[in-house]
Formats: structure tokens, C-alpha cells, sequence
């Protein structure tokens, strides 16, 4: 077994940040509702209101704006989820527009949530993606209109790291007179992210990937836009999410938001130079490597990388042996038989999709980790090449058929 | 709290997934008797199987190897070198998918379809042989057969939309739309389907 441990798949979650572990288990004890009247309750209520002001004023939102929720997921479900709601006793006013549009690269739980929709009679228009995964606005242009309610676009995409221009999208949006949301998950805490500035009308948040506890997230709904609730049967979070508040994750959640704005603008710039060096490394030792993803404007700490002739589970197996943590794009590690849809929505084949390793640093990732990976990721691309019908030192297998 | 939980695969399978055994190195085939290739790299798994063979007494003596793929498939390869060696052309032509998985101390139900690549490219270059001294009598096509006329779906269909998890006839229909235009074929593709549960699953 490997003596050195590397994590680099913070996109998929992160640990604990330990000054929010101090303050969860200094809470451990409180255990009152926060709906409660008595002492009890009103501290739950304390904590659960701090929390709700760190993570408005992380955002730039104002406190009841913020409605928090169980996951990411479950965010993105309530947003789309509105869209059906054709009764004005939810909605106050006309019946919504009823179609949505999002994008070929938003994570499953967006898609297979319009999927469902789609089912439920809403129409639902999906956005290509470019070669580094960026949606194109002319395509956008000519999808807006009358009909369009809602507009669905990831900050940030958890495999690939690409960015995308929310400020502009939001503009046309709400030039079109439809809604906008985002889901921020993998932005935020990563990138500078203000929902005023942005001009969305909602957005999506986790703890978890943000070095808070699981099991929570939030989702900012601004003032005034139409609402209709996922989870009914409760007047918390001012009816708007039923079931007594998580207070303990929610509580982990504020410390979470704050210890991101203490080290986020000192971190991106270190993790932008391990990301360098960990790119030009794989590009100076490794031949037939393709980078996926935007080259500038992605989160600083993902690196996606598509190894030619070798498929990913393989990779991330022997990489685990060696102590080093990562995720694939392959199907063969998900379950599915296809390969990752973001890649493919890129123009990325098949078989290279199969080969993508996801690398993503996070706060504590560090020079020598860089330097192990380097040092171990060669030899195992080389090993498995060796082995591999695509590849045959020097080049792809010509003898596949 | 518990700790790490074992890999999804068994401890026989990360062996030959560590140490795999007789890969075959370079590309050059010339000095072996037969050469089988299955699979394609755009679904995410291709292998190629190379057999030496004792031609008296119609033996293999030697079987190596490339596989692209996953774990379960490279360890499949790997293992299943290792079993051909010293049996009878006709007795490794029927090695199944599921011995494979056997020897290999099981495999999870969403990776079975990894490990039937390799004893498909094994029979491909058991056929290889057999044509290349002039046996073609003894090669035996995998011959598919339509099931479905009006969806054009083949009993190898049937198999891998069984490998790939389907497990009622429902399911079946949902992987290939097998009998959803005139239904006629619904008999024969339930009992290929039970046919192929009970062969890789032992349902």
C-alpha cells in the first residue's frame, strides 16, 4: 500500500474544513427545533438565522432570499419543478411559460429532472456546448422567446471545470422576460460569486463541496419571483421547504461559507499554479494526452484529461493503489454503459471519453502531491498502454476494426 | 465506524488486475497460430486473444493477450489466459462467460458484460486457427439470429441487453424495443431471456 495519500477529487466532495468540524461538534449538543418557542428552540433558531446571514452575505443576497435545502439536487429539482405548476393559487398571476431551456452539460440531476418534465408536458430545449464546453449565445438568442420561462445554466461544470458568462446569460434572459437559474455547486467557494451581479433569479448551493458537511445546501430565490415549494407540509423556511431544518448541517454550512471568503482569493492563485505545473508535467511525460475543458476560463482547481488508448477505471484503480484519488469520465466507473454526456456534448469521442481522468485540487492540496502524481501517473499510463489493443508504443492500434 | 470498504470486486480479480499475466508484448503476432479480436474501443472495451497450439494433439500451449478496458476486463483476460492453457481447442471453445466470472471469484452484475469479451476472442482465434490450417469444417460461426423481424433485434441482442442488467421482459423491451411494433416474437425472446439469466446469472 501506498504510504502517501493524495486526494484530487474535490469536485466530487471535500473533508471537513476543521474549523467547521470544531464548530459542528461544538454544537453536537444543541438539539432544540428551531420552530420551538422555548429556550431550546430559540437557539436552534439563533444558529439556523446566523447561518442564513453568512451565506446571504457570501452571495450578496439578503437573508430571506436564502431557503435551505437538503442537497444541490434538491435544489435544482425545486427550480425546474416550478415549471409545472400551471395553478395561480401557487403561482399568483398568469399561468407560467412553459418551456425550459438548459444545457447538454448540466449534471443529472438538471437533466433528468427536465427529462421528467418533458414527460409532464413542458417543453425543454437543450443548449449545445463548444469544443472547451462553452454554451454559445447566438444558439441561446435564437432559443429565447414568448414561450421560454425558465433558463437553467451551470457556473461552472463539475467534470470539465469550464466557466460560463452567467452575467450576460441573465441579461438576455431577462430581456426575453424569462426567468434565470444557476446551478453554482461547483462555482461557488471556487469563483468570486455575487447574485446580484450575476442577475439571477435563483441559484444553487452545497456544503459539501465547499468543506461543509453533507446532506445540506441552499438555494437563493430572489424577492418577488414565483415559488412553489418541492417538499410541502411545513411552514419552515417561510413555507417555502418543508421538514425541520438539518440546524447542525445548516450550522456547518455558515461556517463553511465563511472560512471560503477568509481563503478563497489566496487559494485560486495557488491552486492555478499546481494546476500548471500539474498539466505541463502530464504533458511533458505522458504522449497522446488531450486536455478537456477550457483552457482559461475554468475553475482553477480541475484538470480533466483524456489519456489516448487507455480507459479510466483501469487508471483510477492502479492510481488508488498508489494512494491517489480521482474520478473517470468512463463508463465503465458509472454504472451506465455510456461514457461522460459532458464530454461527448463537447465533441470529445467516444473512446477518449472513456480515457478521461478528472483531477481536482482543493484547499489543502499541495506541491508534493503534484509531484507524486507526477511521478506515479506515467509509469501507469504506461503500464496499462502496454497492455492496451488501442495502443502500441508510438501511436493508436491499427488494428482495430 | 467502519473502514474502507473492499473494492467491488473480489480479491482474485485485484490480483489479476495488479499482476496480470500474459500480456502480449509489442504488436507482432507472426509466431502465434491464432489471433482473435472482439469488441471496439468506442464502447469502452476491445480485446485481442493470441494461441499458440500443439497441432498433433490440438492442445493450446500458449495464450496471450491485450485487452482495453476496465479492471474486471483486464483481469478477465488475464485469467482466463491462464485457464486455456493445456486444454483441448474444443474444450476452451466452450469456456463461458460465467466460468470466467467463477474463476475470478464473481463478478458484479454490471461488469458481467466486461468479462464475455474475452472468451468471444478467444473462440475468434480458436476459428483463426482452424482456417489458417485449412480446418474451415471445424469453424464454428456465432451465427445471430433474428428475433424480432420488425425491430431487427438478434438473439446476441437478447444476450447483451441481459448482460447489461435487463432481467424481465419489460426490461428487455426498454434496452432493444424488441416486440414493440407486432409482438409476434414475445414467446421465443422469453425464453431466450430466461435462457441467457440462467447461463450468466444462474436465475
Amino acid at each position: 500500500m501506498a504510504d502517501m495519500k493524495v486526494y484530487f477529487d474535490h469536485n466530487a466532495t471535500t473533508p471537513l474544513h476543521p474549523e467547521v468540524k470544531k464548530e459542528m461538534i461544538a454544537a453536537m449538543e444543541m438539539f432544540g427545533n428551531p420552530s420551538s418557542m422555548h429556550s431550546y428552540g430559540r437557539e436552534a433558531r439563533a444558529n439556523v438565522e446566523n447561518a442564513r446571514r453568512q451565506v446571504a452575505d457570501f452571495i450578496g443576497a439578503s437573508e430571506k432570499e436564502i431557503v435551505f435545502v437538503g442537497s444541490g439536487s434538491e435544489a435544482n429539482n425545486t427550480v425546474l419543478s416550478l415549471f409545472v405548476c400551471g395553478s395561480s393559487q401557487c403561482i399568483p398571476g398568469s399561468r407560467m411559460r412553459s418551456s425550459i431551456i438548459t444545457t447538454k452539460i448540466e449534471h443529472p440531476c438538471v437533466l433528468e429532472t427536465s427529462e421528467c418534465l418533458g414527460h409532464r408536458g413542458v417543453r425543454i430545449k437543450y443548449l449545445d456546448v463548444d469544443q472547451y464546453g462553452k454554451i454559445d449565445l447566438d444558439q441561446l438568442a435564437g432559443m429565447l422567446g414568448d414561450d421560454v420561462g425558465l433558463v437553467s445554466v451551470m457556473m461552472a461544470n463539475n467534470e470539465i471545470g469550464t466557466l460560463q458568462d452567467i452575467e450576460t446569460i441573465a441579461k438576455m434572459v431577462h430581456e426575453s422576460g424569462a426567468l434565470m437559474h444557476t446551478d453554482a455547486v461547483q462555482a461557488i467557494g471556487k469563483v468570486p460569486v455575487d447574485v446580484r451581479t450575476l442577475g439571477v433569479d435563483f441559484l444553487t448551493m452545497s456544503a459539501h463541496k465547499i468543506y461543509g458537511p453533507k446532506g445540506v445546501g441552499a438555494l437563493f430565490v430572489k424577492k418577488g419571483v414565483p415559488y412553489c415549494p418541492l417538499i410541502r407540509g411545513g411552514h419552515q423556511e417561510l413555507g417555502r421547504r418543508a421538514g425541520t431544518e438539518n440546524t447542525l448541517g445548516i450550522l456547518g454550512l455558515g461556517k463553511a461559507v465563511e472560512m471560503r471568503a477568509l481563503e478563497m482569493p489566496e487559494e485560486e492563485e495557488r491552486l492555478l499554479e499546481l494546476k500548471q505545473v500539474l498539466k505541463n508535467g502530464i504533458e511533458e511525460s505522458i504522449d497522446d494526452v488531450h486536455f478537456n475543458g477550457h483552457p482559461t476560463d475554468s475553475l482553477t482547481s480541475t484538470l480533466n484529461v483524456s489519456f489516448i488508448g487507455v480507459e479510466g477505471e483501469a487508471i483510477l484503480l492502479y492510481l488508488d493503489i498508489e494512494g491517489i484519488a480521482v474520478s473517470t469520465g468512463s463508463a465503465c466507473a458509472s454504472g451506465s454503459l455510456d461514457p461522460s454526456h459532458v464530454l461527448l456534448a463537447t465533441g470529445v469521442d467516444a473512446e477518449l471519453a472513456h480515457g478521461s481522468i478528472r483531477f481536482s485540487m482543493g484547499r489543502e492540496s499541495s506541491r508534493q502531491e503534484v509531484d507524486y502524481l507526477l511521478d506515479v501517473l506515467p509509469r501507469t499510463i504506461q503500464k496499462i498502454r502496454n497492455m492496451s489493443t488501442a495502443y502500441i508504443k508510438g501511436g493508436l492500434h491499427a488494428a482495430s476494426r | 465506524m467502519l473502514q474502507a470498504g473492499e473494492w467491488a470486486y473480489s480479491e482474485k480479480l485485484k490480483e489479476h488486475f495488479m499482476n496480470p499475466k500474459n500480456i502480449l508484448q509489442g504488436e507482432n503476432t507472426d509466431e502465434f497460430d491464432g489471433v482473435g479480436m472482439e469488441g471496439n474501443l468506442q464502447c469502452g472495451d476491445q480485446m485481442m486473444v493470441v494461441i499458440k497450439v500443439d497441432k498433433e494433439k490440438e492442445v493450446i500451449t500458449d495464450c496471450q493477450w491485450k485487452t482495453y478496458g476496465c479492471a474486471s476486463a483486464i483481469a478477465s483476460t488475464s485469467i482466463l489466459s491462464e485457464m486455456v492453457k493445456g486444454r483441448t481447442l474444443d474444450d476452451a471453445f466452450n469456456i463461458s462467460p460465467k466460468e470466467v466470472a467463477q474463476e475470478l471469484g464473481g463478478l458484479p452484475d454490471h461488469k458481467i458484460h466486461c468479462s464475455v469479451l474475452g472468451d468471444k476472442a478467444l473462440r475468434a482465434a480458436i476459428n483463426d486457427y482452424y482456417t489458417r490450417n485449412g480446418k474451415e469444417d471445424k469453424v464454428k460461426q456465432e451465427q445471430a439470429k433474428v428475433i424480432c423481424q420488425c425491430m431487427n433485434i438478434t438473439d446476441h441482442d437478447i444476450e447483451d441487453a441481459v448482460l447489461e442488467g435487463a432481467r424481465t421482459y419489460f426490461e428487455l423491451q426498454e434496452r432493444t424495443k424488441l416486440g414493440t411494433v407486432c409482438g409476434q416474437c414475445k414467446g421465443e425472446a422469453e425464453l431466450l431471456l430466461e435462457k441467457f439469466k440462467h447461463i450468466h446469472f444462474g436465475v
